[in-house]
């Protein structure tokens, strides 16, 4: 488990938190809608119940240690600060979109903010993020890379190959699980010889332990220190969540194969619910405090909705802009391949 | 490393342009399985180890698909990783990697990163490997949009296609010849780039124009001979790039030629020379006088014994054979 937990953040913090976990629940309750309203087309997943895994990982991290995440990756974007307006025109399709359109939902990128992607094939991002840890190292920057995938993706051979090469070579890098005990509807014990997964890590020598997911302190606790590893000991650490999401796989997914009692017991312990209780507790926020929040964050869902909505679509003679860096034929109707 | 301009061969001309960038440009750095100790299975990176250190020539695990991933993504932070697979049969456990990242991070991230990074690999068959390990599979790289793919084969192209490769801001694929290591010819000096997309001219001719990348330049060029003590004139070009293809410069010749035969190692099916034939029939339908030839490996795991080897990679009489039917003639002797 986790070494001593660091001191509980500032008041501030606390309640930033709170805020970005609840605009990532909004932000996603929304992006469903616009689903069902057929606006938003091809594959949509929901982290919807994994809010504290991913804002406490965020929140230990600096704002340049490069990020990589999977196709379920709204709240990271979010998180990192990404415009919800470009998000949300991203998942519409538009031009303004943050990838112009090209990537929806499953390919948010920021790289100003040094968040490097959502990737679509399971397990296929966690090299790019051994090479993201390796170009600081080459730099001796002091950057950490940080990836996050799922327990599904773990059974992955490449990732295996990236502890060995983290270890290997001690990268800077923090491989985090984020175990939802699912992947599509494969439940862990069908899937898994060991339910346990942080324990692969540490046979390739890394530093590893598990924590509880649904509690955005402890996430932040633990991303801590496994950064400090990786940062200042210049060592790879890899953290397992266990988490739970509250939807299906993806909206095309009823969620009927996972028992209504088993949901009920995950939605009792909902981070949110149990993030506002500590701050009440503490005195951090008041009722009216958090109404007001909230409120204040409906409004920049709906501001990003209507700016999506209302945004162009991309000019499809832009299809074949970009397909290089270096192109020598812009027409879009043509192959790619042949000189002009 | 420096050897007579004349007789540098196919592997040391590699040796010297990664050599040269590496001094021109620190970002660059070497990875693979057995290029710094061991100097690379086919001594391509002989001395570079002892020349830049551990830090910039690292000898990987045998995992193509992470060290191949990681190169990437140094790559997207803005280093020129040139990843050396030990021989493109080992490429396929690294498609993932190349297919679904490396060619896509740019266009499908709305151009915010781009991946300039070159992954090298020798390929082809003519050694008894078997089926294994004899693989040419350029059209499965030129198949993608997002790679460049180039094919070199001369020294002096392995050498200005390589540097030209670790200068671009895209990923590039480049397919050696395992059978070419050892050709010796002149190369260029360190400013001597080699632009893609511009196909050369191996052999000028009025009959017939074959097209001819890697190793099947030199059987074709053999072909050629063959032909021209049959009154046959054939032009042999080389693309040297598939991504991007110079069709202007091989529907030129076509039209001036009227005929022409595709030659690749690789297999018949979706491949290269069908590839290349679609186009040359796109550009140059009404100046053709015969259906466009192609020859291609025999549609077959690679044979282990010599005489069917032999029998199944494109040799010079395929190549003669293939002109002449064009011509509606026949092999004489
Ligand atoms: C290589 C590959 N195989 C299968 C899929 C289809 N697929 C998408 S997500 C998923 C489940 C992944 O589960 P996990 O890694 O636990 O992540 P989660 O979806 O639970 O966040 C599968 C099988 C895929 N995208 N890529
Ligand atoms: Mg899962």
């Amino acid at each position: 488990m986790s070494p001593s937990p660091p001191p509980v953040p500032p008041p501030d913090e606390m309640r930033e938190i709170f805020r970005t976990m609840t605009l990532i629940r909004r932000f996603e309750e929304r992006a469903s809608e616009e689903y069902m309203a057929g606006r938003i087309g091809g594959f949509l997943h929901l982290a919807i119940g994994e809010e504290a895994a991913i804002v406490g990982t965020v929140s230990a991290l600096r704002p340049d240690d490069p990020l990589t995440s999977t196709y379920r990756e709204h709240g990271q974007a979010l998180a990192r600060g990404s415009d919800p307006r470009a998000i949300m025109a991203e998942l519409l399709g538009r031009s303004t979109g943050i990838c112009g359109g090209r990537g929806g939902s499953m390919h948010l990128m920021d790289v100003g903010r040094a968040f490097y992607g959502g990737y679509g094939i399971v397990g296929g991002a966690v090299p790019l993020a051994l090479g993201l840890a390796w170009a600081a190292r080459y730099r001796e920057a002091d950057q950490v890379s940080v990836t996050m995938f799922g327990e599904g993706a773990a059974n992955q051979g490449v990732v295996s190959e990236c502890f060995n090469m983290a270890g290997l070579w001690d990268l800077p890098i923090v491989f985090l699980i984020l175990n939802n005990q699912y992947g599509m509807g494969t439940p862990v014990e069908r899937a898994a010889a060991v339910e346990d997964f942080y324990p692969r890590a540490a046979a390739y020598d890394i530093e590893s332990w598990k924590v509880d997911g649904m509690d955005v302190l402890a996430v932040r606790a633990a991303l801590s220190e496994a950064a400090r590893l990786a940062r200042e000991e210049r060592r790879p650490a890899c953290v397992e969540l266990l988490a739970y999401r509250y939807r299906g796989h993806s909206m095309s997914d009823p969620d009927t194969v996972r028992a209504a009692e088993e949901k009920e017991r995950w939605k009792a312990r909902d981070p949110l619910v149990t993030f506002e209780r500590v701050l009440l507790g503490e005195g951090i926020m008041d009722a009216d405090a958090i109404a007001a929040m909230q409120a204040e964050v409906d409004g920049v869902v709906d501001d990003a909705t209507t700016f999506a909505r209302e945004s162009a679509e991309v000019p499809v003679a832009e299809l074949a802009d970009g397909v290089y860096a270096q192109p020598w034929n812009d027409d879009p109707r043509g192959s790619a391949l042949v000189r002009p | 490393m420096s050897t007579e301009p004349k007789d540098t061969t196919y592997r040391d001309a590699i040796n010297q342009a990664l050599r040269e960038e590496m001094l021109r440009d620190e970002s660059v750095f070497l990875m693979g399985e057995d290029i710094g100790h061991f100097e690379g299975a086919f001594k391509v990176t002989k001395g570079l180890l002892a020349e830049f250190g551990e830090a910039r020539v690292v000898d990987t695990p045998i995992t193509e698909a992470g060290f191949t991933g990681l190169g990437i993504g140094a790559a997207m932070a803005g280093l020129r990783p040139v990843i050396e697979i030990m021989t493109v049969n080992f490429a396929l456990v690294a498609m993932d990697q190349i297919v679904s990242n490396a060619s896509k991070i740019h266009y499908m991230f709305g151009g915010q990163v781009s991946v300039p990074m070159v992954i090298r690999m020798p390929g082809g068959a003519g050694h008894q490997l078997s089926a294994q390990h004899s693989h040419s599979l350029d059209a499965m790289f030129a198949h993608v949009p997002g790679l460049k793919v180039a094919v070199p084969a001369t020294p002096e192209d392995a050498k200005g296609l390589l540097k030209t490769a670790i200068r671009d801001d895209d990923p590039v694929i480049v397919l050696e010849s395992e059978g070419l290591y050892g050709k010796k010819g002149p190369v260029g000096g360190e400013d001597h780039l080699i632009p893609f997309g511009q196909a050369v001219v191996r052999r000028p001719g009025r009959d017939c124009t074959i097209v001819a990348h890697s190793r099947m330049v030199w059987v074709a060029l053999a072909a050629a001979e063959q032909l021209a003590a049959q009154g046959v004139e054939a032009e042999v070009i080389d693309p040297r790039t598939f991504r991007p293809l110079d069709l202007d410069t091989l529907a030129e010749s076509v039209r001036r030629t009227s005929r022409a035969v595709v030659v690749d190692e690789g297999w018949p099916e979706c491949g290269i020379a069908a590839g290349v034939a679609a186009h040359l029939y796109e550009a140059c339908f009404d100046w053709l006088d015969a259906p466009i030839g192609r020859v291609n490996s025999a549609d077959v795991p690679m044979p282990y014994a010599k005489n069917l080897e032999q029998a199944a990679i494109p040799q010079p009489d395929d190549v003669v054979r293939a002109v002449l039917a064009t011509m509606a003639r026949e092999v004489t002797r």
